[in-house]
């Protein structure tokens, strides 16, 4: 629905210069439906054509970055969940993939299993919200039921695996909290079996939908030069042909085990990002069923000679390194060994590249563990995507960058 | 078996062809190059040609208290390649009073936030950047809170606020 | 209302369909059952609080599930996530704009007292700088702890309510809690708008001056 200005013959210099006067300035946020969280954009109008947008932010920075100088390397695992609080697990798997980049841990089989099944179900939800609002905000707000109905299912497993809901604090360094139970893995099993038609309902609610179309089709067109100069990654950055995922090209976890594919669009659109999630959760579905199926047995944290991860209770009340390790672990000034070096690792969250750089001293907590958010950087996108457009599409690109405001400001 | 990075030494061979012997480093497989100041625009420039198109991040870290470091600040600009999936680190190192650097929006508009993010809470300015307001903090806030030298807690700015009550609502 | 004329005999004579009863009463009950919430969602307990209105948990069983945005239109702001210091002013105006008469849930660890995020920007619990009638604990809460918050606040308001907010002017009611201010340098810190820190800057002076 973009508008060119050339149609209305309001281009050029001397229509502009008289058009300057007739401009209005709208503050959208940063308290607003549409927002979801906490941004500000101020508009600058021309009738209903967004000539520019100055997007505002840091209403939600609650020191993040500080706190994580201040929190030992497992304790901060629990602010890293309210960090996207929407896929909390996928960033306490970037969390913990980063400390024991720093820390040379490898992990065990099972456990990059595990990981991995949980951050797909990170990006299953994820997508369902992120796609779920677009369809709120364009009007669809049946697709939103469907959608938080399937987070809901997510949520259960989650809550059956650890606990909580959605703020699971589920990794530790060189395990896991809890091992998958029987009974965990019987739900992941039960969500893949009807999911999937769930989201061929959704589908055919939404994607052919002429309404839906018309809001997003060539709106917010970011090209592939442009993607990668304004450092946009993730689903934002696939839609406009930027085929570089994580997952394949630096496989971490257990990915290279998996058949899976990659998905890109080249339109660069809101429509082309909503179709990127709707096909990535279908790949999640395929990495997840794979895992479950072949998830190897052994331990899942890694062995207590490398004095990293809690032993289980019943090696600290058997063997004598079981209780070495436990208690080296759990008195202050013991614990982990940590290089004097820093390093950077990142994983692919559901919303893009989501890394820590870690700075290690040789105490228990990061000299300084900076996140690096992709929301941050789809969000700078935001003003370049909407110019020229009209003000009912500043929902839909604002939806389809899928912005999360604790990320952003952190 | 951990995948290894793809490596990067005929980059920096290129650099020290280019701009003279550099100090770089390897920590598990990633490669990291320290480049004094003055040259850091250049180096980034020429590095941007060589392929590396992806800026990932521009942050920076305060050494006030780190042990053995020489300087105060060091920045963190983390490049990648889409194509060769290479990976480099660059580090800058600047120090006290008025900690500068010359800003890269002009090579990758990514850049834009991330420098008045690192402004905002080191205080290191780079010039010539387009717009260097703060980006989180209120535009009235005067400390740089990611600095070692600020309470966790900070000074108090969180508890100056007008109160109301009942009454005046 | 009708009004009976005749009270020839002790008893009242009612008419049929006639109940009598104190017009505070009635007012909070349709009150108490039509609350309209204004969602302050910022932070992860945001996505609670949609997950508390959407198909699984369905708030509309409590008669408060018409979220509106605009706080003209709200008599329930429901604060949902932590607030920091460049929201605070955003949440106060917020406040003030909606119409009376109006209650405020605090809902998890972050908007009651600022959590695990005892940080340089986060507000220490927003009853600090706005009235607040019901905390909900957890972090965040469940679901059927904000509907059981919001039920609470209902009796709350059918117990205590006035039909011209008498209740509000009990002292209990217009003292701020006591949240906990921590004796900041006074050198660094603008007291002059804020006459709780005044106070406690004054006490913790005193007690100096006690002690010496
Ligand atoms: S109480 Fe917990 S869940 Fe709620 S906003 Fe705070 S950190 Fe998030």
């Amino acid at each position: 629905m973009s508008i060119a200005t050339a149609e209305f013959g309001t281009s050029g210099p001397e229509a502009g210069a008289r058009s300057e006067d007739y401009l209005w300035t709208l503050n959208f946020g940063p308290q607003h439906p549409a927002t979801h969280t906490t941004l500000r954009i101020v508009l600058k109008l021309d009738g209903e054509r967004v000539v520019d947008a100055m997007p505002e932010m840091g209403y939600l920075h609650s020191g993040f970055e500080k706190l994580g100088e201040h929190l030992t390397f497992n304790q901060y695992v629990t602010v890293t969940d309210r960090m996207n609080y929407i896929s909390p697990m996928a960033n306490n798997v970037a969390w913990h993939h980063a400390v024991e980049a720093l820390l040379g841990i490898e992990l065990t089989p099972r456990c990059a299993s595990i990981r991995t099944i949980i951050a797909e179900l990170a990006r299953i939800s994820d997508h369902l919200l992120s796609n779920g609002a677009v369809g709120l905000d364009t009007g669809a707000f049946t697709f939103f039921l469907y959608a938080f109905y399937q987070r809901e299912v997510i949520y259960d497993i989650f809550e059956t695996l650890c606990g909580a809901r959605f703020t699971n604090s589920y990794t530790r360094v060189g395990g896991v909290s809890q091992d998958f139970t029987p009974l965990v893995i019987e739900k992941i099993r039960g969500f893949l079996k009807t999911f999937p038609k769930t989201l061929d309902d959704m589908e055919r609610l939404l994607t052919r939908n002429r309404i839906f179309v018309d809001r997003t089709k060539g709106v917010g067109v970011l090209t592939k030069e442009e993607a990668i100069n304004r450092g946009a990654t993730g689903p934002v950055a696939r839609a406009s042909g930027v085929t570089r995922d994580l997952r394949k090209d630096e496989p971490y976890l257990a990915y290279g085990d998996f058949d899976f594919q990659i998905c890109c669009a080249s339109a660069g659109d809101c429509y082309a990002r909503y179709l990127i999630r709707m096909q990535e959760m279908r790949e999640s579905l395929k990495i997840v069923a794979q895992a479950i199926e072949n998830l190897p047995a052994g331990p899942v944290n890694v062995g207590i000679d490398q004095r990293t991860a809690l032993p289980t209770k019943q090696q600290v009340y058997t063997t004598i390194e079981g209780t070495i390790s436990h208690f080296e672990l759990s008195m202050s000034n013991r614990g982990f060994e940590v290089p004097h070096e820093e390093s950077y690792a990142a994983i692919e969250a559901p919303n893009g590249e989501l890394g820590f750089y870690i700075v290690g001293d040789g105490g228990e907590t990061a000299y300084r563990a900076r996140c690096r958010p992709p929301s941050l950087l789809h969000f700078a996108l935001f003003p370049h995507l909407i110019r020229g457009h009209t003000l009912s599409d500043v929902v839909a690109v604002l939806g389809s960058l899928n912005i999360i405001a604790a990320e952003l400001d952190r | 078996m951990p995948y290894t990075l793809p490596s990067v030494t005929d980059v920096l061979a290129g650099l020290t062809n280019r701009f003279g012997s550099l100090e770089t480093s390897l920590n598990r497989g990633q490669t990291r190059v320290v480049v004094p100041e003055p040259l850091s625009f250049d180096v980034l420039a020429w590095l941007k040609n060589q392929g590396f198109d992806l800026l990932i991040d521009v942050t920076c870290v305060d050494y006030l208290e780190y042990k053995a470091a020489k300087h105060r600040y060091g920045l963190v600009y983390l490049l990648a390649s889409t194509a060769t999936n290479q990976r480099l680190t660059v580090r800058v190192f600047v120090d006290d009073p008025d900690p500068t650097v010359k800003s890269v929006v002009s090579l990758w508009e990514a850049a834009n936030w991330l420098e008045r993010e690192v402004w905002d809470l080191f205080g290191i300015r780079f010039t010539s950047h387009p717009d260097l307001r703060r980006l989180v903090m209120p535009d009235e806030f005067t400390a740089h809170p990611l600095r070692k030298d600020y309470p966790l807690q900070g000074r108090g700015e969180r508890h100056n606020f007008p109160v109301i009550t009942r009454d005046h609502s | 209302m009708a009004v009976v004329h005749s009270v020839s005999s002790d008893r009242l004579e009612l008419p049929e369909n006639v109940v009598i009863g104190r017009l505070d009463l009635l007012a909070n009950w349709c009150r108490k059952n039509s609350l309209w919430p204004m969602p302050f969602a910022t932070a992860c307990c945001g996505i609670e609080l949609m997950a508390t209105g959407a198909a699984k948990h369905d708030l509309a069983r409590f008669g408060a599930e018409v979220f509106r945005f605009s706080p003209r239109q709200c008599d329930l702001m429901i604060v949902a996530g932590r607030v920091v210091m460049k929201m605070l002013p955003v949440l106060q105006r917020i406040w003030q704009q909606m119409h009376e008469p109006k209650w405020c849930i605090s809902m998890g660890a972050c908007a009651s007292t600022g959590g695990v995020f005892d940080t340089y920007a986060v507000v220490q619990g927003i009853d600090r700088f706005i009235p607040v009638d019901m905390y909900v604990p957890g972090c965040p809460p469940r679901p059927e702890q904000l509907i059981q918050a919001i039920i609470d606040l209902q009796d709350k308001i059918q117990r205590e309510g006035t039909i011209n907010g008498r209740e509000f002017d009990t002292a209990g009611r217009q003292l701020r809690k006591r949240a906990l201010v921590e004796i900041a340098n006074p050198l660094s810190i603008d007291a002059s708008r804020n006459p709780n820190l005044q106070r406690e800057l004054a006490a913790a002076a005193d007690a100096v001056a006690g002690r010496n």
